[in-house]
């Protein structure tokens, strides 16, 4: 990368061509990453009419709150859940189409579509699948003697999350993974065939050790994308119940500040939040960035 | 909060290009479908009733939604003249004294005639401040009520012009429906917080909180932990494990009427408003309306029940001709005939006597049978400090507490009294956060 560096001839050229970005992101990300950090240590009034300065208090709270400490529990649990499957499914497709030879494309965009449902829509949908006066999915359970309940069952309400959520992630992780596919040399493959290994083999000798990079890559992308980008199927499926067994910590941002109006414990959340964020950030530019092979 | 700004100038955008002539007030509500057609079309007759006023109304998605998006508004001073807020949120509108323009003091600077006696006493007394005056005006009231199929009645062999009148009654009814095949379960519920412990508290006489139910102050205390509800409560559980009673979801239990509906379930118990949806829905069956049923061996004669819906509220900031116009609108709305045609069309509670004696004269009562049980319910004896409504700060976060552990008895996690306990302890949490921030 540092052979590619360019040299402006004008000292502020370059700053003036950043301006507009950073200025997008001064006023959209840092500012109120800011708002949020300094009300996490005030307790106000829902009109803002009283602010009193409250330190270390809500954090201290949250620390001792057991509903919050489970809700990390079950974000881990739901991201894990969804990454795993996901990323499991996903490359289960890639290497089918992999091996695909004129129908590779339709295959393709197919599997693609999913993308592009709204995660609310997509968390409607499931939700009308699994409803269990109406869905169709409880009604060939009842079949093996599942009696599907996910407005009662805590088990039952995360499994219908996890679904829902990798089902919108799969195409994602499809994609990569059969970029990664393509780009492994077909000299090894044929190499590897000529010696007598068979395709299974194949597979787990030469492509997956060398799709390593993507699926760190992936790995991280899409625990991103369960800790924050499902909270629309949340809302729409379980609504963080029952008895909060699907309220992950981003749900429980939104019930505590915005149902709740408690701000000051809300904004400590999403400040927690962010370093979490942070964190995951580091460790993907660290160490997948400069391996990694789009 | 990006959504709520963004909603905020676009519906200053809408006003700004709309005709300059009438004053605009912009009133923010929270009905959808066919109840928000309704309101609309009361908005409507009053811009056509005179012309120097123009109300607006936006819908702005859930009553809690509602409330947010109103004080998000509120904090970027983009608010609207009028916003509607449930029952739940009446304690932290009484508790932004700045925020709020009492509808007593508008009426009365305004020099509209407001009279409190002229509303239904239970509606006056849950939204007026210690003093009697009344700090937003009452509009969409209802109270819980049972509704029961009455084909089904037949099918089980029961008599379908006599509802169950006692709980004891409703466990009978339901061992004879579900055993018979006449239906799978004997009844579901919509909103377990509101209905199965709140009303249940106030018809029995029993309170839900200290303060005479937090209407005396902030330093309250919860008290739904008694014998009463651990009874119900453990009886809920029992009948739902013997397939009696089903489980309608959190919050509203929005399953409840989906089962009604289905004839799944032959009772169900729901908002008095409720009552358009399921004549609209009961399209293979006759349904029934009575009271709400309680324990006979804990009350000889059960109390009145209490109110949910939503009142009015008028914010502050907005300049003297908009809150003549809001002074207008709500004289209009408090009309007897507005009021009737809104209740009648809807199943709220006509909120003035002139509405309910309006309604007798037309004989909108004798010809719609039922239609008059949640009125004589709640009109019923007279109100108790435990039976006068309930007023909390935290209320919405309070509900759910309840439902949660509502959620954990029937998982088999808790027991009734372990479950209750519980709810009372995180709910007394909750308060003591509310206390400390106003």
């Amino acid at each position: 990368m540092d052979t590619k560096r360019t040299t402006f001839q004008n000292r502020w050229l370059p700053y003036v061509l950043l301006a507009p970005q950073l200025a997008i992101t001064l006023i959209f990300f840092i500012w109120p990453a800011g708002q949020a950090v300094k009300s996490s240590f005030e307790r106000e009034d829902p009109f803002g009419f009283s602010t009193v300065f409250v330190g270390f208090t809500h954090y201290a709270r949250l620390m001792q709150d057991p509903a919050y400490l489970d809700s990390f529990i079950r974000t881990a649990v739901f991201a894990v859940a969804v990454t795993v499957v996901s990323m499991a499914l996903g490359l289960l497709f890639a290497v089918a189409v992999d091996r695909l030879m004129w129908s590779a494309r339709l295959y393709t965009t197919l599997l693609v579509w999913p993308y592009a449902v709204a995660p609310v829509v997509a968390g409607v949908l499931w939700f009308f699948l699994f409803n269990s006066t109406t869905g169709i999915i409880p009604y060939y359970l009842s079949f093996f003697g599942v009696r599907w309940d996910h407005t009662l069952n805590g088990m039952h309400a995360m499994i219908l999350i996890i679904i829902a959520a990798a089902w919108k992630q799969i195409s994602y992780n499809f994609l990569f993974f059969l970029a990664g596919l393509q780009s492994v040399p077909n000299t090894l493959m044929e190499a590897a065939a000529i010696d007598g290994s068979g395709p299974v083999k194949r597979f787990f000798d030469i492509s997956l050790p060398l799709l390593s990079p993507t699926t760190f890559f992936l790995f991280i992308v899409n625990v991103n994308y369960t800790m924050f980008d499902t909270f629309s199927i949340i809302d729409a499926t379980t609504e963080g119940g029952p008895a909060q067994s699907t309220n992950i910590l981003v749900y429980k941002v939104y019930q505590d500040g915005y149902l709740g109006l408690n701000l000051g414990s809300s904004s400590a959340q999403s400040v927690l939040l962010m370093l979490i964020v942070i964190v995951l950030t580091v460790v993907q530019f660290r160490f997948v960035e400069r391996r990694v092979q789009y | 909060m990006f959504k709520k700004l963004s909603m905020a100038a676009f519906a200053v955008a809408l006003s700004a290009t709309s005709s300059l002539a009438a004053t605009e007030v912009t009133w923010w509500h929270a009905m959808g479908g066919e109840l928000g057609k309704k309101l609309e079309e009361v908005a409507q007759k009053f811009n056509e009733s005179q012309s120097d006023y123009k109300v607006v109304p936006v819908y702005k998605g859930s009553y809690p939604e509602t409330l947010t998006a109103a004080i998000a508004a509120f904090r970027a001073n983009q608010q609207p003249a009028i916003v509607q807020v449930f029952e739940v949120g009446t304690g932290t509108m009484m508790a932004a004294k700045g925020a709020v323009y009492p509808v007593y003091k508008l009426m009365a600077d305004q020099g509209e005639s407001f009279d409190p006696k002229s509303f239904l006493a239970p509606v006056t007394g849950y939204y007026s401040d210690t003093e009697g005056n009344i700090l937003s005006l009452p509009f969409n009231s209802s109270t819980p009520i049972m509704y029961y199929n009455k084909d089904v009645f037949k099918k089980a062999g029961l008599d379908p012009e006599v509802a169950p009148k006692t709980w004891k009654e409703v466990e009978e009814f339901s061992k004879k429906i579900v055993s018979s095949g006449a239906a799978k379960c004997g009844f579901t519920s919509a909103w377990i917080t509101w209905i199965q412990t709140e009303n249940l508290s106030a018809l029995h006489d029993k309170p839900f909180g200290t303060l005479e139910n937090g209407f005396g102050g902030f330093d309250t205390k919860f008290e739904f932990n008694g014998p009463l509800q651990v009874k119900h409560w453990a009886n809920l559980k029992k009948w739902q494990d013997e397939g009696l009673f089903k489980y309608g979801g959190p919050v509203g239990g929005d399953q409840a009427a989906t089962m009604f509906y289905s004839q799944e379930c032959a009772i169900t118990m729901n908002s008095s408003a409720g009552r358009a949806g399921v004549i609209n829905n009961a399209k293979d069956f006759t349904p029934g309306f009575a009271p709400l049923p309680y324990y006979e061996d804990e009350i000889s004669e059960p109390k009145n029940s209490i109110i949910g819906g939503a009142t009015l509220w008028v914010l502050n900031g907005k300049d003297d001709a908009t809150y003549k116009g809001v002074s207008k609108f709500f004289a209009y709305l408090s009309k007897p005939e507005v009021q009737a045609d809104w209740h009648q069309a809807t199943g709220y509670l006509p909120i003035t006597n002139a509405a309910y004696e309006l309604g007798r004269s037309q004989g909108y009562y004798e010809k719609n049978p039922g239609s008059d049980v949640s009125i004589k319910q709640i009109m019923r004896g007279t109100p108790t400090p435990n039976s006068k409504g309930v007023r909390f700060g935290n209320f919405a976060q309070v509900r759910t507490v309840v439902d949660e552990e509502f959620q954990a008895l029937l998982a088999g996690k808790k027991d009734a009294k372990q479950a209750l306990d519980s709810a009372v302890k995180r709910g007394d949490e909750l308060l003591r956060e509310f206390q400390a921030a106003n």
